[in-house]
């Protein structure tokens, strides 16, 4: 029992800047765990009250908007939320941003007024994305919600540069294709700019927006320190025969997926909408008939079906469009529980139509559809055709097969590209002249 | 059944090196073929008076080692151990340790003294040997005088040994009899008289009860004094030692006694022999650590029933205590602050008031600054330095209202002294009180600024100036800076520091490139200071901070060129890596916090991740821990872009995940891993299955440090937030864990502070990781599988919210977790969370709660609640 030891520090600070550093890690990474979660929970609780707030947009309302100011505040929550969640990680947040794309129905029929009220423009082959520049950086996110590039751009606040009009509020949100071969972002439309929201603002203006804002800032430049990657537009035509026949084939600097016609009076809609179409055959599109995973084209067009309680056989459109029916005895024998996906063959007797409506369908049970892939899986229940079809016809040539139970336009126009495909000759004729005499107000026939 | 171990002792201790090899080798065999018979033949030997003292000592010293170890793991192995022998055995060893107390032998006597203590605190909490006390104290007046000292000494080691709650009251009353009446004046031995007194010292937390008597408490102080006075030195520094515990142990009952223990400690300071006076000055310091303790309780307005209250004892002695501890500043030793470790009245002095000032604030200004004033500009150094060291002393404590005026009398008189003054000492000191100044009379919340531009230029002069001046003067000259910029750390967009960056970045590399720069720590504080000003810089000079990361990763290179290093060598390599790996950290923490200065550093991630990748390959621990600190920052930093490095880290990751030994690595680590998690996503499913097994494996230890848990806990949120679903796969095996974990969390009898505080931290560390799984899984097909959990997780968080002993951190984590679970398990789980306590009571309390995180959690969950309830 020696004496104890009573030295006290002496002129030592009481802190070493060891301690200190460790101590600040630990700050920062318990901050940043909490960030992690805290967002996870805003963007959570944002979804909710979006969802409470905003059912099911219905699409006529686009139409006249200023007749529903109710709706007004919901675009611009919804770009503060993408701007807010550009730079945030996480499962959930891949999810929620893989909703926020407007995305275009299939052309099955020609609309009517396709000369006055739409534009037409190919479609680059690509990754669709969105892409986000704020507060110094830029964010591209897939389709699917997950980061496509983190980089320095010349948009608006795109990157740390000294822009005198580079303010924290001049955000953009830009719907773009990002194109392999010259690295380039194709901007295919505009939806808000500078802090300025465009989800309000028909295509008209938003085409011309686009148009002149986006070069001025250097955007179109060609790549740099501060300035990753290229964007550029693409040229868009008005719907008549020239417009029609320019887009179909006049050459551009990108590998063409086929036409995208944007109705000019939309308002940017998530979703699938259609008041966008897309189109394409074999000479504007590497991509038009389904093929399997190893490129070949299926002999047999297939869909994949959800299986219902009741033994019906139903699309992921909303509300589902029922295609057939299994009757008990199979269902039974063959274990399958509602809720399924289920891969069929469009047999001989193929698909009839009354009125646009379809009436009777020939389907060949080919077995359940490939659920190793989850995630797919969990959208097909409520993000029904979060994809578009461009992108599911991609997605099926590639190896991984994503089977989502599919939409009625899509197996629409996969039938008919196999039977009676919709030609360009028909299109370029709905557009003739003499098309143009009726004079009828702005409004649009819907597909359905 | 006993062997001779007499030659075998004597050669361990054998100066010829492969003689005590070859010993100590069959000391090992013998103990591991027959440790009862090994056992037996230590004691034998340490009892057998016959035998040389050489070897009885190492007999009990083996025997010691054999009950007790340091490391937790070991102690609990050893203990079971001891208790699963023979009885007979046990038995016969414990007769000859006390036979041994009789020996005339003291160094025998001395160790089997320490060799019982070690083996009742292995029983005595087992209800075993309930004789030992007893007979210990029996006849204890009849014993010849150094049988009654060895019997003293072992009662002293008993109650270092063993935790008052296993001795019975009556056992302590005989205990505290014994001594007190060794330390009496009418014991005559000086032996027993001293060992008496030092058992007092471990035997006074036994001694509550006792305390709580005025008689015997009475009885005790007054046989204290007394000892404070004897002839004998080692008595009287044993008796000040146990005033010193006393006056932590028993504050609350110190006012009869303190009129009496001021006049014998200020006698003891002036007079008596240096390890007394120290001693003295001590029960003062002591004092003051016990009423800031108070007096910060009363601050945060926390009361509770326990709380001790404040006596003031401190600002009563205040105009005898100052002036006593000015007069000792004044004896000074020659080379004090060159010597590593020294101690001296003169520092316990200075020391002291600087607590004195902390505890009476204001008060003490008035009772010091005429002695700053009459001694500061003296031909005598030491007047000038025992002036400026009161000075630097007092500047904790009271108002910088109070302090503001002579601060900025004494700066320029101060810098100029700096430069001017031909004695070290003094320079030492005033650098030292420079420092001072800065830590607590600048920054942003001192309403008029003491640094201005007038003077702003002439501060850092004098300062980099002195960085020329000895190695401990440079040393406090870098502090003074450090503390400079640390002031500065929330100036906003422009700095005052700016236009002299260059220069102090400059002089402090220079500083690290001083031959001396091995002493007096001064290479550490200009790195540290380096640090400190890179902290502190704001967007004007992060040019000047990109430019530093090529200089660093330069001298990071250069310590890996040496090859071939002595071990001393390695040791000094290993602590400058650290340095530069530290100063990385901080450069790379800052330069990633903003984008455009990210783009620019990312350029140099590549160089530097290799370079970090090579201070691992040199394997020093205190490196690995600094490289890993810096990797978890550019990890941050580089978010996916940190997957290419990956396949070459992932080694390292994994050996500081298992490095049980430096829980510090470890735990760095676990961190680590989750800003590799949050930067990486889904990429690091690849590396999930080392990830988690090791992860697991550390919960499962129990030689890895208690502190390290909780953090793995986290972790496992983390991972599972990065991986989604992907996490499946480990519920089985991360649940179970994190169940049981829950339980023992719910039901701790929080016995103390840092009990409490643990539990907290675990329960924080389970709650991280059920929210990261639940969000992980969120909209997934599987979060079915997350169902048959949920009861159980609403259970914990009632038991919880029963307790109600959560801090708020806990709080917040534990209603936000319930939105989480609600969110993911939605309808699912409605019912359940709508019979839970949490989502009624407890998230009321939360929704109303002053704290805004609590708030914001809570009104997360009960948005979420009503979206699983409603559907």
């Amino acid at each position: 029992m020696a004496p104890h030891d009573l030295r006290r520090p002496f002129k030592r600070p009481a802190i070493s800047d060891q301690q200190r550093r460790r101590e600040l890690s630990l700050q920062r990474q318990s901050q940043n765990r909490r960030d992690a979660q805290q967002q996870a929970r805003c963007l959570a609780s944002s979804v909710l009250s979006l969802q409470s707030q905003y059912p099911d947009p219905v699409p006529e309302l686009e139409i006249e908007p200023e007749s529903q100011p109710q709706q007004e505040a919901g675009p611009l929550t919804k770009d503060l939320d993408i701007r807010q969640a550009s730079k945030l990680r996480g499962p959930e947040v891949r999810k929620w941003f893989a909703s926020q794309l407007m995305l275009p129905e299939w052309m099955i029929d020609v609309p009517d007024r396709l000369s006055h009220d739409w534009y037409v423009f190919a479609r680059p082959a690509g990754k669709r994305c969105m892409v986000v520049s704020s507060n110094g950086t830029t964010v591209s996110r897939e389709r699917n919600g997950s980061i496509l590039h983190h980089f320095p751009s010349a948009l608006p606040s795109g990157a740390r540069t000294k822009d005198p009009s580079g303010s924290a509020q001049s955000y953009c949100i830009l719907d773009c294709i990002f194109h392999e071969l010259d690295q380039t972002y194709y901007v295919i439309d505009m939806v808000c700019w500078r802090g300025y929201s465009l989800y309000d603002c028909t295509a008209e203006f938003r085409f011309f927006w686009l148009n002149s804002k986006l070069a001025e800032t250097g955007a179109c430049d060609a790549p740099s320190h501060y300035h990753k990657f290229r964007f550029s537009t693409v040229p868009v035509y008005d719907c008549d025969q020239r417009g029609l026949y320019s887009a179909y084939i006049e050459s551009v600097p990108y590998a063409k997926d086929g036409l995208l016609f944007y109705n000019k009076h939309a308002h940017y809609q998530t979703g699938n909408t259609p008041l966008a179409l897309v189109w394409k055959d074999e000479k504007c599109s590497q991509y038009v008939i389904d093929t399997d995973s190893k490129g070949q084209v299926l002999s047999q067009q297939q869909v994949v079906l959800e299986l219902q309680e009741d033994g019906k056989l139903s699309t992921s459109d909303d509300p589902p469009v029922i295609f057939g029916c299994l009757d008990g005895e199979f269902i039974q024998k063959s274990g399958l529980q509602s809720g399924s996906l289920l891969k069929f063959a469009i047999g001989n007797g193929g698909l009839s139509f009354v009125d646009g409506k379809l009436e009777k369908s020939d389907l060949n049970y080919l077995g359940k559809s490939n659920r190793a892939r989850m995630f797919a899986d969990s959208y097909s229940k409520t993000d029904f055709g979060f994809m578009s079809p461009a992108e599911m016809l991609r997605e099926s040539i590639c190896p991984c097969e994503l089977y989502v139970s599919i939409c009625l336009d899509k197996v629409i126009f996969q039938y008919m590209v196999r039977h009676t495909p919709l030609k360009f000759d028909d299109l370029l004729a709905s557009v003739s002249p003499s098309d143009d005499e009726e004079n009828k107000p702005c409004d649009v026939e819907m597909v359905d | 059944m006993a062997m001779e171990v007499t030659q075998v002792l004597l050669n361990a201790q054998s100066i010829d090196g492969t003689v005590r090899k070859h010993a100590e080798e069959s000391l090992k065999q013998f103990q591991e073929q027959n440790l009862p018979s090994f056992l037996l033949s230590l004691s034998g030997e340490l009892a057998n008076d016959d035998k040389p003292v050489d070897s009885r000592k190492l007999a009990g010293l083996i025997l010691k080692n054999a009950l007790d170890a340091k490391e937790q793991h070991r102690k609990f192995e050893l203990v079971q151990r001891w208790l699963s022998l023979d009885a007979n055995v046990k038995t016969q060893i414990k007769t000859c340790l006390l036979n041994t107390l009789t020996s005339t032998v003291a160094d025998a006597r001395s160790t089997s003294s320490q060799v019982i203590a070690k083996v009742a605190g292995i029983e005595l909490p087992q209800k075993q040997w309930p004789e030992l006390i007893v007979s210990l104290l029996s006849n204890v007046h009849q014993l010849p005088a150094h049988v009654k000292q060895a019997t003293l000494e072992t009662l002293g080691y008993l109650c270092e040994e063993v935790s008052p709650d296993v001795v019975e009251q009556d056992h302590v009353n005989k205990i505290l009899t014994a001594v007190v009446q060794g330390m009496n004046a009418s014991e005559m031995n000086n032996d027993v008289r001293l060992a008496a007194t030092r058992a007092l010292y471990n035997a006074l937390s036994f001694a509550q009860a006792n305390f709580s008597n005025d008689m015997e408490r009475d009885y005790i102080m007054r046989v204290v004094c007394e000892a404070t006075q004897y002839a004998e030195l080692k008595i009287r520094q044993a008796a000040f030692e146990c005033l010193v515990s006393i006056s932590s142990t028993y504050y609350e009952k110190l006012a009869p006694y303190m009129q009496d223990i001021y006049s014998i400690t200020a006698k003891a300071v002036r007079e008596d022999e240096e390890p007394v006076a120290l001693q003295a000055i001590e029960f003062w310091s002591s004092i003051c650590d016990e009423e800031i303790d108070i007096l910060e309780e009363y601050g945060s307005d926390f009361t509770g029933n326990s709380d001790i209250p404040c006596f003031y004892f401190i600002k009563q002695a205040l105009p005898a205590l100052v002036p006593l501890l000015l007069e000792i500043l004044l004896k000074q030793e020659e080379d004090q602050d060159q010597e590593e470790g020294a101690w001296n009245i003169a520092m316990a002095g200075g020391t002291c008031l600087g607590l004195v000032a902390r505890t009476v604030g204001d008060d003490i200004v008035p009772l010091v600054i005429p002695f700053i004033e009459e001694n500061i500009a003296k031909p005598d150094w030491r007047q000038r330095e025992a002036a400026t060291y009161a000075f630097g002393s007092i500047l904790e404590g009271p108002s910088p209202d109070k302090l503001l005026h002579i601060v900025n009398v004494a700066l320029s008189f101060m810098l100029s002294a700096l430069t001017k003054d031909p004695n070290n000492h003094v320079k030492d000191t005033t650098a030292w009180t420079l420092g001072r100044i800065f830590e607590f009379l600048h920054g942003s919340t001192i309403g008029t600024p003491i640094i201005t531009q007038a003077n702003c230029q002439q501060i850092i002069t004098v300062l980099l100036q002195s960085m020329k001046d000895t190695p401990n003067v440079a040393e406090k000259a870098c502090g003074a800076l450090y503390f400079l910029a640390q002031g500065y750390e929330d100036v906003g967009p422009s700095s005052p520091l700016t236009p002299f960056f260059q220069e102090i970045v400059q002089s402090l590399l220079t500083v690290t490139h001083r031959e001396d720069a091995g002493e007096s720590r001064l290479r550490t504080a200009a790195y540290e200071t380096l640090n400190e000003v890179v902290r502190s810089s704001t967007d004007e000079t992060a040019p000047m901070v990109l430019q530093l990361v090529p200089v660093i990763m330069m001298e990071l290179h250069k310590t890996l060129e040496g090859q071939k290093l002595s071990s001393d060598e390695r040791e000094k390599q290993g602590e400058l890596q650290g340095l530069l790996c530290g100063c990385l950290q901080v450069i790379i923490q800052k330069l990633g916090s903003s984008e455009p200065t990210k783009y620019v550093f990312m350029q140099y991630a590549d160089q530097i991740m290799g370079l970090f990748l090579r201070v691992f390959a040199c394997r020093s621990a205190t490196v690995h821990e600094e490289a890993m600190l810096a990797i978890g920052a550019l990890a941050y930093a580089a978010g996916l872009d940190f997957a290419k490095y990956m396949p070459d880290f992932y080694k390292y990751l994994e050996m500081g995940l298992q490095n049980f030994e430096e829980y510090q690595v470890c735990a760095v680590t676990v961190g680590v891993v989750g800003d590799i998690c949050r930067a990486l996503e889904e990429k690091i499913l690849p590396y999930c299955d080392g990830i988690m097994t090791q992860l697991l494996k550390d919960l499962s230890s129990n030689q890895l440090h208690r502190s390290v848990k909780p953090p793995i806990f986290s972790c496992f949120g983390d991972i599972a937030l990065a991986i989604g679903e992907n996490f499946e796969k480990y519920l089985m095996y991360a649940m179970p864990m994190l169940q049981s974990a829950a339980d023992l969390s719910a039901h701790t009898a929080n016995v103390d502070d840092d009990m409490t505080e643990y539990t907290n931290s675990l329960r924080n560390g389970i709650l991280e990781a059920y929210s990261g799984i639940f969000q992980g899984f969120k909209n997934s097909p599987k979060t079915q599988l997350l169902i048959p959990y949920a009861p159980h997780i609403l259970q914990f968080l009632d038991s919880m919210y029963m307790e109600k002993d959560m801090d708020e951190l806990v709080m917040k984590t534990a209603i936000g977790l319930l939105g989480d679970l609600a969110d993911t398990l939605g309808s699912n789980a409605g019912s359940l969370i709508q019979q839970s306590l949490t989502s009624k009571d407890f998230l009321n309390e939360c929704l109303s709660s002053k704290d805004h995180m609590i708030k914001e959690s809570a009104e997360w969950a009960r948005l979420a609640i009503n979206k699983a309830i409603s559907v």
